[in-house]
Parts: C-alpha cells; structure tokens; sequence
C-alpha cells in the first residue's frame, strides 16, 4: 500500500491576497459593486477638500474681534474668544483654578485604576465616588475654607455638562440596579412600588420633569425655603434616568440562567451575597453596551436644562452667537459644540468596548 | 455542628440518621408532585434514585437542601428541620453540597474562584487557607492545573469534576448528585463517575438520581424507584435488579436495560 504523504501548505492565489485581493473582494466585486465603489469615491471628493479647506485652509484663528476673520472661511476666533465662557460659563475667572484643580484631581485620581498591576482599585473608587464629591462640591461652590461662594446659576458651560452628566451617571447606575431587583421581585409592594417608579418616570419627556422640578416642585415647598435650581435639575435627571437603567439592568438579570441562582444557593449565599458576587457581576457585564447607550443618551440630554435657565455647553454656545458683536457664526460655535460632545460620547463608547474585550472569559451562552 | 439551634437538636431518634424524611408532601400549584415521601437516610449511606422522567425524583432531592419546599410533612437533615426559617435552611445549606446537571459554574470567576467564594463569604475562611483547600480538592478530581482557567475554556467532563470539587470545598457532610452525567457526551461520563465513587470510598453521604445503572451497582447501598411523585420501591441494589417486586419497576428495568 501507498504511505500517506501530507499535502504541503501552498500560498493562496495572488488574487485574493494582498491589495489587489482586498481591492476586488472589497470595493469592485461585482459591476454594480463598482458603480457604487466610484459614486461614493466622488461624494467624498465633492464634500471632503471644501470642508478642509473652510475648517483649516482658509480658517482664521487668532484675532479678538471679528475684523480678525477676512479670509473667508471659517472664524475660530469667535470660539477662542469665548472658550474660557464656553468651559466655564459665568464662573468668574480668577476662580477658574478651583474647576481645574477639581477636575485635575479626578483625572489623577482615575488614572491608577486602568493600571493592571495596582492593587487597592475598591477603596480608591469608593474614594472617588464618596469622598471626592464631597471635595469637589466644595472646590465648586466655595463659602468655607476661605474660598469665596459661588453661587450655582454661575456654574456654565462644559463644567456644568459635566458635572450634570458626573452626577446623572454615578447615580442613576447603583438607583437602577435597586429598581431592577425591586421589579423582579416576590414581595408584592417591592415589585409595585418599582413598577409604579419606573413607568411613570419613562413615561414622561425628561423637558416636563425639568419644567415640574423647576417650577413646580417649588410651588409645593413651604414658604421662603430655598431649594437650589441645579440640585433640582440634578434629581430631576438621576430619577429620569435611573429608570431607564433599571430597564436596562433588568434585560441583564433576566439572561442569567436560574441555575446560576440554584447554585449560589446550594453553597449558602444569602440573597444579597448571590446577587452581589454572583448574579450582577455577570448581568451588568452583559448589558454594557445598553449602560453606555444610557450615559450617552444621558451626556446629551444635560443640553435641556436650557429650558429652565442652567446654561450647559450649548447653552452658553446659543447665547454667544446672538450677541451682536459676533452674529453670523453659529455654525462654527454649533460645529464646536458637536466636537465636544461627540469626543466625550466617542470615549465613551470606545471605552466600553475595551472594558467588554476585558471582561470577557470565553463562556458561550 | 455545634451553632445548630438547640431546640431542633436531637430530633432524629434513631442513631446514625442524617436525613430523615416524614410523609412529606408537594404541590406545584395545583400538581401534586410529592406524595407522601419517607426516607431515612443513614451516615455513610450511598443512594441512588432512579425512574421515569417526571417522576419527582429531582424535585424529591431538592427538598433536601430547600431549593424547592415542601408543605407538608417534615425534613429533618443533620438534626436542624427544613422550615421558613432562614437560619434553619442556611445550616442546612452548609452541610450538604449539591452537583447540578448542567454543573452551573459561575463563568465570570475562575475554577479556583468558584471553589473559594463559598468558603470565603459563607464560611469565612481566609482567602489563602480557601485557596490551599481548594487546590487540595482539584487535586482530588484531578484538574489542578486548570485551576486559573475559566469555565468556559473546559469540557464538560471537565467542568463537572470542578463542580464537585467546588461543592466540596464547603466541607459538606452529604452531597446530592441531581443527573450528574446526563448533560455530558458518552466519552465524559466515566471520568465523572470515577470521581463519584473515589467520593463514595471516603465514606460520603451521597444521594444520586442518576440513570447510570452500573453505578447503582457498584457504589450504591440502596436503590430507591420512583413514579408519579411516590416511592415505589427500594431495595439493595443485587435484589433491586434482580428480583424487581412491582410491575412498575420491571417495567422501568426492562426499558432502560435492554440496549
């Protein structure tokens, strides 16, 4: 009998390998393939260099008035004459250093935690959640510590999208989960309660809820007291939210087979110890993607606090382009505006898709 | 052990007795699953039940840790009665292990966590000594070197053997195999049964429902039939095959031992 020989591995056919290969899998597969390969290649053509050359080519950046923008294209000197207004609002400047010394801290206090090899990550983000707002707040609204009070219709622009949205997500997350496990629940009242909770609070358009805490929630305090307008809008957008988490957080609970809660319970987990090492470790990692698209959609509704008088980034944007020293800029400060959020909700995303790589251990479901 | 509630202490009258089961009753609704169930479980005892799917057998085994109660009737394991109380099932819970069907391993921990965190958040035990037992365990159902794998990465075979070491881990003095090898392809039940009756010379507690008959024969001291939620029959395993009394278990026999 003939002895088996292996075949030897031969290199694929030039042409589907390569450029050339990647060229005509990709873009000219077919002929309609390619029509619509060359409609899209003029597109880009038709809209991309004029864009470049009105964002950056013939663009004027420097300058203090709008005498400064002669070339014709666009004018960032609109936006670098009123960036300090659009980060800060109408913070006074020589207290600027109190935002950027909270945010800095942050920053630096954040950083260790995306270091693998440190190991204390649990008692500094308990710092970060619980003693750093504290410091934060302090930092912001002065009136101790020999830092002069300012008072928080003062607070604008990014700083004040920021820590709206800070503040939405840190705790609409932990108010969700609670609601989520209240909703699926065996104790009746629970479960009503946070029924009730959340489909009154879905059911209502985030513009209303700012309008009752703004205007109506005062009408029904007693009189003289004084409830400050952003903490309102604040609670306002964490109940909003938080019900929309707890949808969120309840689709993920409702994934974990009953066996994992069997078997927590077979090695004598008490209820809170198997949902808190067993059950929401796993839900929570497979609703990421749903938790981020509810701090972005979270990010981007701060722009309604407008409507009740807190001037948020775009907020401070629409008042800089009436003025009338700068009418007709609109579109660079809208444009500036789209920038900022669309970085801020960019990395959220992306970092949400780091963390899902990470987590993830091989399991199929 | 000795936080049992001293009130429950001593229900047990004869000597040796962990589990005892008392005309115990279950209903799913208005199904009634569990008919008038009595066992009596001795120390060192190895039992398996067996009978048609939808028998209650499964049901019957999950009374005894609680995953399921009982409305009538009295379960008494290791001296401490089944009720509402908390405390009673969390006693209970400690002194007997329990492998699943479909193993349910938590498959966001490794297998060394998954052995530890019972030890470490019940038990209290510290991280190094759990981590030491439970190495100690995998050993045992040999796959210590898969120890900082995660579950998802193992065969079924695999992931039953750390699902028992995992139940061992805990220190339990019973363990309740509810069809341990019915999920696994053909090639994987021996290394899990090999691991079961290495467990059974230790001189385990060990209540199986299984449907692997030439384990009932080795390893078993009883062999408990079931049908339609009632105990049809029990028997030392030679007789219990060999010389059925009810047309309900020749006729069980005849089905599962024919090919």
């Amino acid at each position: 009998m003939k002895e088996h020989v292996p075949h030897p591995d031969l290199p694929p056919p030039i042409t589907n390998v390569g450029v050339i290969g990647w060229l005509r899998t990709k873009l000219f597969s077919t002929w309609l393939n390619a029509g619509f390969t060359l409609l899209a290649a003029y597109l880009i053509y038709l809209t991309i260099p004029p864009l470049i050359d009105w964002a950056f080519i013939k663009a004027d950046w420097f300058g203090d008035s709008r005498e400064a923008c002669t070339s014709g294209g666009a004018c960032w000197v609109f936006v670098n004459v009123r960036f300090d207004q659009f980060m800060y609002g109408l913070y006074p400047a020589e207290e600027y250093w109190r935002i950027n010394l909270a945010f800095g801290l942050l920053v630096l206090l954040a950083i260790p935690l995306f270091i693998e090899r440190f190991h204390h990550k649990g008692i500094l983000a308990a710092v970060i959640l619980f003693i750093y707002p504290i410091v934060a707040y302090y930092l912001f609204a002065g009136g101790s510590f020999g830092l002069e009070a300012i008072d928080t219709s003062r607070w604008g622009g990014l700083t004040l999208t920021l820590v709206l949205s800070g503040v939405g997500i840190v705790a609409s997350l932990p108010i969700g989960i609670v609601l989520a496990l209240g909703r699926r629940s065996k104790m009746p009242i629970v479960k009503s309660v946070c029924v009730v909770f959340i489909e009154f609070w879905r059911g209502v358009p985030l513009i209303t809820v700012l309008f009752m805490v703004s205007v109506m929630l005062p009408l029904f305090l007693p009189e003289g007291s004084h409830f400050d307008k952003l903490l309102r809008a604040m609670i306002g957008i964490v109940l909003f939210q938080s019900a929309y988490m707890a949808e969120v957080v309840r689709g993920g609970l409702a994934a974990i087979p009953k066996g994992q809660y069997e078997a927590a319970e077979a090695l004598g987990l008490n209820y809170w110890k198997s949902i808190g090492l067993i059950i929401l470790p796993q839900a929570l990692k497979l609703v990421i993607p749903g938790i981020v698209n509810t701090f972005i959609a979270l990010f981007k509704d701060t722009t309604l606090v407008l409507i009740i008088g807190l001037f948020d980034l775009l907020g401070m944007v629409q008042t800089a382009i009436t003025d009338s020293n700068w009418l007709g800029f609109s579109i660079e400060g809208y444009i500036f505006a789209a920038l900022i959020f669309w970085i801020f909700c960019f990395g959220m995303s992306r970092y949400s898709q780091s963390l899902e790589r990470k987590l993830h251990t091989g399991h199929a479901r | 052990m000795s936080e049992t509630d001293n009130a429950t202490k001593g229900m047990s009258i004869s000597e040796g007795v962990v589990i005892e089961i008392n005309g115990m009753h279950k209903w799913y609704g208005e199904f009634h699953v569990l008919k008038d169930i009595s066992l009596k479980v001795r120390k060192g005892e190895r039992i398996v039940i067996c009978g048609p799917s939808g028998s209650g057998k499964s049901t019957m085994i999950r009374c005894i840790n609680r995953l399921e109660e009982h409305q009538r009737g009295q379960i008494i394991v290791d001296g401490t009665e089944l009720t509402d109380d908390i405390k009673h099932i969390d006693q209970v819970r400690k002194e007997v292990g329990m492998v699943f069907q479909h193993f349910n391993l938590f498959p966001h921990l490794t297998v060394l966590e998954n052995c530890c965190l019972a030890p470490i958040w019940v038990r209290k035990m510290p991280r190094k000594e759990a981590e030491e037992a439970a190495m100690k365990y995998l050993e045992k159902v040999k796959i210590p070197e898969q120890a900082k794998k995660y579950p998802g990465q193992l065969s079924g075979g695999q992931q039953q053997r750390v699902a028992i070491a995992r139940s061992l881990c805990m220190n339990p003095s019973i363990m309740l195999f509810d069809e341990p090898t019915s999920a696994l392809d053909p090639e994987m039940i021996k290394e899990v049964l090999d691991t079961m009756v290495q467990l059974a010379e230790t001189g385990m507690t060990m209540l199986c429902v299984t449907h692997e008959m030439g384990f009932a024969k080795t390893v078993a001291n009883r062999v408990i039939f079931m049908d339609g939620g009632e105990i049809i029959e029990e028997n030392e395993p030679v007789a219990f095959f060999n010389n059925p009394q009810h047309d309900r278990t020749k006729l069980f026999l005849s089905q599962i031992l024919t090919h």
